[in-house]
């Protein structure tokens, strides 16, 4: 750093959404892509993420939907010539990029500076042996380690350091394949897979029970270093963190434990030299002050993310500025802008984050949580007592708890295997402990969970026996407020005596039982705050701000992100806000995900860091007086909602509840399409499994099974047989008790699209229709769009439009919507409808350059819309999402498409034609090119009909060519050679998992036999060691004649490094509006 | 769960409140001694070290409020002598006259703990209340400045009682001198109520420690420097300690004054000492060391500052608050005075400033 500041800027950021690397990185992306545009300097971004706010027309001045690796990156280097980069807001991703570009020569070649922390610094916190080394320079401790290189030398090292101990994979995201090993034998298991994915794997001192400690730290070039925030896992070492339940501040450290930690990670930040931002992770003995450094990340991370939220301390605002070489001390406080930002945040609350899984989703995944992250998301709740964070966070789960306890469909089955080998449920399971009678000692030897964690946890158990004891004399104003005191919801206090929600609002509200307004200042009340960050608190007992009523408006958020709702929903929440701001009503914004931008405090006039339940949206909108609340942007939650606040008298912004639920409801929507004449799948509601089965014998299977209020497929099915079928019944009553269950005609071998569109008082406005790539039957969220379509009728797209302009009309739709269809031979079947924006609402805004969002909320707020022209739609390119899985992380989960939803995120990529469009989206979600080699098992005759003309021109390519034994013979019965392997289960060679152990292929092309096979099947095994080593793999037909059709036409050089505006250069459209007057 | 209250030290009374001298009320409930106390009603925004502060000399006379939340969560390890200063805290008993929280742990763990805090409040006769809004009760203070107050436990009032009024050092501090052996380097430290912190901090470093009376006539003594401590109360009510010093002074022995020893400092130099408004009580407190450009995180309890515009020629400021811009610190141009607001000693706080004990010893 040479002190004079760099012109124009490059940024990366983390691409699409997977587990361990979130949205978190939207948030730093785009606090970092502010605040250099604040210092004046030009921005590039590259990022495929098209859900994005960081991706937005107005951040940045230049982005690039490409790949962020090497490649890519060094291809815009090239055409745009920054003399700067940052590498710390795009995750480890962008971290690991930023390396291979320095090794490659490309930042010296070109001239570009790394801003920030020095890419020496970054290797030094990155490669283990250099770690210690520089560890053991200061006098710090590490646990007892070292780097190993084979498999052989992993099983020596471990006998060194004596069993058990912890293998950690380097360079790796989230601890992907880390994990405690007991004997030589589980070192040999792990270390062969972990070397599929790094060259280097460490062997260390398990600390398995210690308390585990971190804190965020923030220097600048002048040495200036404070400690912004320290946070103490719930889950003690032995779970990683972003497993974890997290609390902020640390509740079980002395003052001396605390600031000999503090001091530990200052001494190390400086020594290392990070500029920026950097998280350090201690493990600390309970029995002593003995502690271990764990790890550094030289970068923005999922934790300061968290620690911005919790704090209010905008860390990787800072972060950014401070690696542009500004000093810590000169930068204010935003919060309120008074005082330095060269300061320790101090909390007069406590803060709690609780990780989101969906296990339950995949097919064949172990639900075991341990070193290796596999949560989807996470919510962060604010209280003023442990157990009101607590119980106001696992609500804000959305996985049907009502708190802590309380909750009738929550059983284990071995208590004590819960507690110590947890999986998500393990919460749960302490209380249920505590009422078996479990001691407090026994639980936390079971769990290490610090007793004093322990102790609030029965001191809900206690609360909730005294409800259930008062239930036939009803509840004292004591209780009550105890119990709102220690987080209880009204429902849950509801249902343990024996009343009902109304009735306990009802009650509390006479005896004044109301929760507090309080603000998040950074200096606990020290100095008042500017901003309007709050919280709702029973512990108080008055409110920080006055209330007003001022031409506001409530927006709800998506709440936790988890599969098949998020950074997408919180883009729709944050361009909602800035619309309502630029029509000048004041914003209320409802969300606890620290994850988003939507939980910027800066983005909305007030924010309420607090569940979007009933109850607290009607405890906001009493206290707000709002003009209304807008429901229908942050996906399922607030959606599902709507019916509920509009029974309980507000004003709901958009398309009446009613026709929400008219679409939500089965029934009344089927019979709706009926009066249309709109054709559906035909489909019964189920009541008994024999009528299930009369139904599915007389429609033909396979059969669609679903509870009827879903997203992403939740408890979906396809079934072929009467078998699967009651099985499948099985698991969907589990899922909802309170809504029926469908059964519906699967209709095989059909295209699907869907619209999203913008209606006004049942007038379509805006539209697009997307055509997936898959054919139906594949969860329109793991299916690869294409906008605008390219192999669709035009027939079947007026048509696709007259219906949905039925729809809109019937149901006076006036906001955003969806629908999805099926097309087959110019017939179009209506399969779902969503009144609220979708998923791909980001996706086609951005790809049209046309902000459906703020259209609809023009909309909502009654604000003047022309009717776009169509020629808006006539785009001279192609835009292609792809989505992003996860599988790598959930161990033995199944990669298969199917009607659940599977996928983690996705990317957007644009392209002259189909073809370049698509190859830049699959090789942002880990495609790679060239391929020399593949594994063709192309699965049912039908498939491999499909597939031969495609295996042809894989011929043609001279690409090496694999085959299982059918496949080999149909292949050759047409001409096509091709190597034969053996089936894994024949283990005879050449054997497939041989190759795969090798990776001899570059692609895996297998398709399954039928939709959801529940077996450890050949099939299951190529497709799970292709993951497990890291080989791309394709299950879909039709993708994989589009890639090989694309491969055919394109190379890597072929694909162009064009920005977003070179494609679409009509600039800012979406964010001042202009969209309106370009399309009229 | 009664049992374990009692068992734990909770004792449940009817009626606690905190009144302050406006008229305020806040309802809560005792969880220390059972008596009405009166006192200067202060807040504290640190999160952690409550035993540490609680035992602080400088909070003598006053009620000392928690604005983070959850206190006594670790407990108390025992406070039996741990080295020859004493125990392992800043003094050897609590000096707060009562403590407000929003919540008292009830059950606390830690590898280390004794007792809880409840007891040790007990023991001591300390009244505590828990259940209040400590954040509103802050706000009311950082709007009206430090205010009077009084706990009253079971309608027993009290007078209204200001601990600035009373010559507190008196009340705190040794009675006569004693001698901590260490090295050769001996250094008088003056106990206006000195932190054990302090006292360790010198003897870590190899000095030997003579410490003396606020009102000690220590000239006659055979030392190398002085520490002037820190302590409770109005610094211009230790006149006795600013003469002493400003004897010290003509004769140039090395000085260094820490806190309320800063102030006295600032004063035997001539300059002159104000009330805050509410004073600087918390473990965030960025300072700025003048012509550099470094802050540093610094831990402080100060109710009074040196204004540093009437200090004498020949002096200037060393450190400057980043927040507010009130003096932290003094430098003598040309002899061996120095001075900070701060606690360089930490405990409870960060450690990032006890590099100026060594600047001290270096200066001998």
């Amino acid at each position: 750093m040479t002190g004079s500041q760099p012109k124009k800027v490059l940024v990366l950021g983390s691409g699409a959404l997977k587990i361990g690397e979130a949205g978190e990185f939207d948030y730093s992306g785009s606090q970092a892509i502010k605040a250099l545009k604040e210092e004046g300097i030009t921005t590039i971004l590259v990022n495929p993420n098209v859900a994005t706010i960081q991706t937005s027309d107005y951040l940045a001045d230049e982005v690039y939907f490409l790949p962020v690796n090497a490649y890519f990156v060094e291809k815009v280097i090239e055409k745009e010539r920054p003399d700067g980069i940052m590498l710390g807001f795009g995750g480890q991703t962008a971290l690991n990029c930023g390396l291979e570009l320095d090794q490659k020569g490309v930042l010296t070649r070109y001239g570009v500076n790394v801003l920030g922390t020095s890419i020496q610094a970054i290797r030094e916190t990155e490669d283990r042996d250099l770690f210690i080394k520089k560890l053991t320079e200061i006098g710090v401790k590490a646990p007892r380690s070292s780097a190993v290189t084979s498999v052989s030398m992993a099983v020596r090292v471990a006998e060194e350091i004596g069993y058990p101990v912890m293998l950690r994979v380097a360079y790796a995201l989230g601890g992907l394949g880390s994990g405690s090993c007991w004997n030589a034998e589980e070192v040999r298991e792990r270390a062969t897979h972990a070397f599929a994915h790094s060259p280097q794997v460490l062997i260390e001192e398990f600390l398995k029970g210690w308390k585990e400690i971190e804190y965020e730290v923030v220097r600048d070039r002048f040495d200036n270093c404070v400690t912004v925030c320290n946070m103490e896992n719930f889950d003690p070492m032995g779970i990683h963190t972003g497993e974890s339940i997290v609390v902020a501040p640390s509740q079980t450290l002395t003052n001396s434990e605390y600031h000999m930690l503090r001091e530990v990670a200052i001494r190390v930040v400086r020594h290392l030299g990070i500029v920026g931002e950097c998280n350090i992770q201690f493990a600390l003995d309970r029995h002593s002050e003995g502690y271990r450094v764990i790890e550094v990340n030289a970068r923005l991370s999922r934790s300061s993310a968290l620690a911005s939220k919790a704090t209010g301390y905008p860390l990787a605002l800072i972060a950014a500025k401070l690696g542009l070489g500004l000093s810590l001390v000169d930068l204010k406080n935003p919060i309120n802008n008074l005082t330095t930002a060269c300061f320790e945040p101090s909390l007069d609350y406590v803060v709690i984050k609780i990780p989101r899984w969906d296990l339950r989703k995949f097919r064949m995944v172990s639900q075991r949580i341990g070193s290796g992250m596999k949560s989807v998301g996470e919510v962060m709740a604010i209280g003023r007592k442990f157990e009101e964070a607590l119980q106001k966070g696992l609500r804000m789960l959305e996985i049907g708890v009502c708190g802590l306890v309380g909750n009738d469909n929550f059983r284990v089955s071995d208590l004590e295997r819960e507690l110590c080998e947890p999986t998500p449920d393990r919460v749960f399971a302490i209380p249920e402990a505590i009422k078996r009678g479990l001691s407090i000692d026994r639980i936390h030897d079971l769990s290490h969970i610090d007793k004093w964690f322990l102790y609030k946890i029965r001191h809900i158990v206690e609360i909730e026996e005294r409800l259930r004891q008062r239930a036939s004399q009803g509840c004292s104003r004591e209780l009550l407020t105890e119990a709102k005191q220690a987080g209880f919801a009204d429902r849950q206090i509801a249902g343990m005596v024996g009343l009902t929600e109304p009735q306990i609002r009802g009650q509390r509200k006479h005896w004044n039982i109301v929760p507090r307004v309080k603000q998040i200042d950074t200096l606990a009340a020290e100095y008042p705050a500017q901003t309007n960050y709050l919280y709702l608190t029973y512990n108080g007992q008055d409110d920080d701000i006055a209330r007003e009523s001022t031409n506001s408006v409530i927006v709800l958020g998506s709440g936790a992100y988890r599969i098949g709702s998020s950074v997408e929903f919180d883009w729709c929440c944050v361009n909602t806000v800035q619309t309502l701001r630029r029509l000048g009503y004041r914003t209320v914004m409802i969300n606890y995900n620290p994850e988003t931008v939507s939980t910027d405090y800066n983005e909305c006039d007030k924010l309420y860091f607090d569940e979007v339940s009933l109850e607290t949206v009607l405890d906001i909108y009493e206290m707000e007086q709002p003009l209304g609340v807008i429901i229908s942007m942050g996906g399922q939650i607030p959606n599902n909602l709507a019916l509920k606040i509009h029974e309980a008298g507000l004003t709901v912004l958009g398309t009446s509840p009613l026709s929400i639920d008219a679409a939500e409801d089965r029934h009344k929507f089927s019979q709706l399409l009926d009066r249309l004449a709109v054709e559906q799948p035909e489909w019964k509601e189920l009541v008994t499994g024999e009528e299930a089965k009369a139904f599915a014998n007389r429609v033909g299977y396979p059969v669609l099974v679903r509870p009827s209020y879903v997203l992403s497929g939740a408890a979906m099915g396809v079934a072929s047989t009467d078998s699967e079928l009651l099985r499948f019944l099985d698991r969907a009553s589990e899922v909802s008790q309170r809504y029926p269950i469908m059964i519906s005609k699967f209709v095989e071998n059909a295209k699907e699209l869907e619209i999203d569109a913008v209606a006004c008082a049942g007038e379509v406005v805006v539209w697009a229709i997307s055509e997936h790539v898959e054919n139906a039957g594949v969860h329109s969220g793991d299916a690869t769009l294409v906008l605008p379509p390219q192999r669709t009728y035009l027939e079947t797209m007026r048509r696709t439009r007259k219906v949905t302009g039925k729809i809109a009309k019937a149901l006076n739709i006036h906001g955003p919507f969806n629908i999805q269809f099926i097309a087959k031979d110019n017939d179009v079947k209506v399969i779902e409808c969503n009144l609220r924006a979708s998923r791909s609402f980001p996706f086609v805004s951005k790809i049209l350059k046309l902000n459906f969002v703020d259209l609809a909320t023009k909309v909502i707020m009654g604000h003047p819309v022309p009717k776009i022209h169509g020629s808006v739609f006539d785009v001279e390119y192609v835009g292609v999402k792809a989505p992003q899985f996860s599988f790598t992380r959930l161990d033995g989960a199944d990669p298969t498409l199917g009607v659940e939803m599977a996928s983690t995120g996705e990317v957007a990529c644009l392209g002259d034609d189909f073809e370049e469009a698509f190859l830049k989206a699959v090789l942002s979600v880990g495609y790679h090119l060239p391929v020399r080699s593949m594994l063709l098992s192309t699965g049912p005759v039908e498939a491999k009909a499909a597939f031969l003309e495609s295996a042809r021109i894989l011929q043609g390519l001279g690409i090496t060519l694999y085959a299982t034994k059918g496949t080999s013979e149909f292949l050759r019965a047409n001409d096509i050679e091709t190597t034969l392997l053996h089936w894994p289960l024949e283990q005879e060679t050449p054997n497939i998992l041989e190759y795969l152990t090798q990776r001899k292929f570059d692609l895996v092309v297998n398709i399954p036999k039928n939709y959801q096979e529940e077996e450890l099947t050949n099939d299951y095994m190529i497709r799970r060691h292709a993951v497990n080593f890291g080989i791309p793999l394709i299950t879909n037909i039709q993708f994989a004649q589009r890639f090989v059709e694309a491969l055919s036409r394109k190379g890597l050089d072929d694909l162009e490094i064009k920005s977003w505006r070179e494609y679409n250069p009509q600039h800012r459209l979406s964010s001042i509006g202009g969209a309106l007057t370009a399309g009229s | 769960m009664q049992g374990t209250r009692e068992k734990t030290g909770m004792v449940q009374t009817e009626n606690s409140r905190l009144v302050l001298e406006d008229g305020s009320v806040f309802e809560g409930r005792s969880f220390g001694f059972p008596q009405s106390v009166s006192g200067e009603v202060v807040f504290n925004t640190g999160m952690v070290g409550y035993p540490e502060t609680l035992t602080d000399p400088s909070y003598k006379g006053q009620i000392l409020v928690t604005t983070y939340p959850l206190i006594g969560n670790y407990g108390v390890s025992g406070d039996d002598p741990v080295d020859e200063v004493g125990g392992p805290f800043e003094s050897n008993r609590l000096q707060v006259s009562a403590l407000v929280v929003s919540e008292v742990s009830v059950h606390h763990d830690h590898w280390n703990a004794s007792k809880s805090l409840s007891q040790w409040l007990l023991e001591q006769r300390i009244p505590a209340l828990w259940g209040i809004d400590t954040r509103s009760l802050t706000k009311r203070l950082r709007e009206k400045g430090s205010m009077l107050g009084k706990i009253l436990i079971d309608e027993k009032d009290v007078e209204l009682y200001d601990p600035n009024n009373d010559n507190v050092i008196a009340l705190v501090g040794v009675t006569s001198p004693v001698v901590y052996a260490g090295g050769k380097t001996r250094i008088v430290v003056i106990d206006g109520g000195c932190k054990n912190s302090i006292i360790r901090s010198l003897l870590a470093r190899g000095a030997t420690v003579i410490r003396v009376p606020w009102d000690y006539d220590f000239l006659d003594e055979e030392f190398d420097g002085v520490l002037i401590s820190n302590g409770p109360g109005d610094p211009k009510a230790c006149e006795k300690t600013i003469a002493q010093v400003r004897r010290a002074m003509e004769r140039e022995f090395p000085i260094f004054g820490v806190c309320l020893g800063h102030q006295i400092l600032a004063l035997a130099a001539g300059g002159n000492t104000y009330k805050l408004k509410y004073g600087h009580r918390s473990q965030n407190q960025p300072c700025k060391e003048i012509g550099t450009n470094r802050c540093y995180i610094t831990s402080q309890n100060h109710g009074y500052a040196v204004d540093p515009q009437t200090l004498p020629a020949g002096w200037e400021p060393w450190f400057t608050n980043a927040n507010d811009g009130t003096n932290e610190g003094l430098r003598h141009r040309s002899r061996p005075f120095m001075s900070v607001q701060f606690h360089p000693e930490a405990a409870p706080g960060p450690v990032d400033t006890n590099f100026l004990f060594d600047e001290f010893l270096r200066m001998l």
